[in-house]
């Protein structure tokens, strides 16, 4: 099921990986300087994922997010500025500062929002499917939800109504090994995620989430077939989650040394800049890349900084529609 | 409206015709619940839909409430208008993720990059029912009135429950629409034509100098029982329905207390930490200086509900306890 991505497109989802990683290192710097006080959980490592799922979709086509969701804004496209100025709970920010980190939303590009309840925002994503469908549109929804969500009742019923509705929904599994402590093993009865799934009689597929080739392959052919009327599909994109469950956060489940071999071992950025090098990309064009993606990053925290603090006087706006 | 195009009709009928009105008047609005299609609905609110509009529109649904609570509002967020009905209100308790987390707050949290026009229709209540016990009889509307961002509406009238759905279903924010189970079979006049009741307006169901009885639901039918009883013995009382539960209208609560000077408070839920106390609370905050007498609370009592009869006979208060209240009330030298 190999497709050919162009070298063109690689070398841009090289870019939005390099932005979801220096976004989160600019959010980590912030909570290490006390500007962010509230909990930031961060996708470093997990940039594959994000990318090569919103790679696969139209702008038109919707998401829904997680507590660890800035990836998955920055690309579905969100605006950098505004992503940047929610973080620091700015007027300025997507949200207005209501949000914050783990209520990201960004509706001007198809995000339906954070939803920091795990898996809160899956049958939301299936009812969104529903309403498309009801109203003959060319759109699909995707639920991005952790490992941790397979654990939810909330999820497995989700899969039951749209494979029952056969909405155009893809429910994509970020395993990053860890439920903020907990692997898998120790909480989910069925390991395969692929047996789960599929005893609800939609397709599914566990791929190599650190491969941005592998989930974008993936990803196009369950948008395909979703937006074909195929009805909904799974992914389980295996990946590893460098940062602690927050920043701050003391990793006493596993060992430095477990960490430091995956960052070795299974960085997606590592991988995709051997994979572009080995396609005759030359070295100065991904240090370009990089170097362009830190500076959108670093002019995202200008933004954001020069933004001002929400009006205290408007806290209680917008509690109700008018 | 004119009298001539009134007509009886229950409280289900008008519900239902609520439904069917909304269904041809906006292609957005769509149904979802358990056994709503074909079947009906449990309660049968729901009868001849699913003929008129079909399954898409009328959905049947597994029995998920949460993933339905959360499937609403993404259709919501889509530009569609869902009214979800959950057979039973015990049954929500199993949605409040969605409801509470997510309805009330998509609007807020995301700094107002959407709306979510949702519905929740729930029957609520025990009383005249059946020996329902303890999962199926509750009143949980203080629940839902705590929440910051949901409206609350509790009809007592066919007339009410016709216009406040419509209105509901027309409203940007999510609702949550209280229906009495024991007052499905309750008729009353309704136009034939289309009409809205507004949400957040009280209605003065019988007007009186003597005293205040502010009491909804089911509630409300008992307290003008024993107005009926007590204009026999001199007593005025008004009656008044807040239909709202959340927006409150207090304006016309605080009109009502200035002029009688006295307020009994009625529920059906359980006494402690409910809607009567919030209404106590705002009567004393805005209006202590008019109050001749301290403020009454007839409530049910804090106790799950029991099936035998003889045992939730005690539960709830009724008309002749709103009565005997009244009188004391009234007699009362300050």
């Amino acid at each position: 099921m190999t497709r050919s991505i162009s070298t063109e497109t690689l070398e841009q989802m090289y870019e939005i990986m390099w932005r979801i990683r220096r976004f989160e290192e600019a959010a980590g710097a912030f909570y290490q300087a006390g500007r962010v006080k509230g909990g930031i959980h961060a996708s470093i490592g997990q940039e594959a994922v994000a990318t090569g799922v919103c790679f696969a979709l139209r702008p038109g086509d919707l998401i829904t997010s997680t507590h660890r969701g800035h990836g998955h804004h920055i690309a579905k496209g969100a605006d950098l500025n505004r992503l940047m100025a929610e973080l620091l709970g700015k007027a300025t920010g997507y949200n207005r500062g209501r949000g914050g980190s783990m209520h990201m939303a960004a509706f001007d590009v198809g995000s339906l929002g954070a939803f920091p309840v795990v898996a809160a925002g899956v049958p939301v994503a299936v009812g969104a499917a529903l309403g498309i469908k009801m109203q003959e549109q060319d759109r699909v929804v995707v639920a991005f939800f952790g490992d941790g969500a397979m654990a939810q009742g909330t999820l497995h019923e989700s899969i039951n109504l749209a494979a029952l509705a056969q909405a155009p929904v893809i429910f994509v599994c970020e395993n990053n090994q860890f439920a903020v402590s907990t692997r898998p093993e120790n909480s989910l009865a069925v390991r395969d995620k692929v047996q789960w799934a599929t005893s609800y009689g939609i397709p599914a597929w566990s791929i190599d989430g650190q491969s941005v080739d592998a989930v974008y392959d993936t990803s196009a052919e369950a948008v395909e077939r979703a937006r074909a009327g195929g009805g909904p599909c799974f992914i389980e994109a295996m990946t590893y989650r460098f940062e602690g469950h927050y920043f701050g956060e003391p990793q006493v489940y596993r060992t430095r040394e477990e960490v430091d071999v995956e960052r070795r071992d299974r960085d997606p950025i590592a991988r995709l800049h051997d994979r572009l090098l080995a396609r005759g990309v030359e070295p100065t064009t991904l240090d370009a890349l990089n170097q362009a993606a830190s500076e959108a990053v670093e002019a995202a925290v200008a933004f954001a900084e020069a933004g001002p603090e929400p009006d205290p006087e408007t806290f209680a706006d917008e509690v109700y529609s008018p | 409206m004119t009298a001539g195009h009134m007509r009886e009709i229950t409280y289900l009928q008008a519900i239902n015709e609520a439904l069917r009105e909304a269904l041809a008047e906006d292609p957005r609005v769509f149904l979802m619940g358990e056994d709503i299609g074909q079947h009906g609905g449990a309660f049968g609110v729901t009868r001849g839909l699913w003929d008129a509009f079909g399954g898409e529109r009328v959905r049947d649904t597994p029995i998920s409430e949460n993933t339905l609570a959360g499937a609403a509002l993404g259709a919501a967020l889509t530009g569609m208008r869902p009214v979800l009905e959950i057979m039973f209100l015990d049954f929500s308790l199993l949605a409040l993720d969605q409801i509470f987390n997510e309805w009330a707050k998509v609007r807020y949290m995301y700094g107002g990059q959407c709306t979510a026009p949702v519905v929740l229709r729930s029957p609520q209540g025990g009383l005249s029912w059946k020996s329902a016990g303890a999962h199926h009889a509750q009143s949980l509307e203080a629940l839902f009135v705590h929440i910051p961002g949901l409206k609350v509406v509790f009809p007592s009238t066919p007339y009410d429950a016709k216009g406040l759905l419509k209105a509901a279903i027309a409203d940007d924010n999510p609702v949550i629409f209280l229906e009495h189970k024991a007052m499905y079979g309750d008729r009353g006049a309704v136009p034939e034509e289309p009409y809205r009741v507004p949400l957040g307006v009280a209605d003065v169901k019988r007007a009186g100098d003597d005293v205040t009885v502010i009491a909804a639901g089911k509630m409300c039918h008992f307290a003008l029982d024993a107005a009926a009883l007590l204009a026999k013995e001199g007593i005025a009382v008004e009656v008044i329905d807040p239909r709202t539960l959340k927006p409150l209208d207090e304006e016309t609560i605080f009109a009502s207390v200035r002029k009688t000077h006295r307020a009994v408070l009625v529920q059906e839920a359980p006494r402690t930490g409910g809607v009567a106390a919030e209404w106590g609370m705002r009567i004393v905050e805005a209006c202590f200086d008019w109050l001749d007498a301290p403020i009454v609370r007839l409530a049910g009592a804090d106790v799950p509900i029991p099936y035998a009869h003889s045992l939730e006979a005690k539960v709830w208060p009724r008309s002749p306890d709103i009565a005997e209240a009244i009188r004391k009330l009234v007699a009362l030298e300050i």
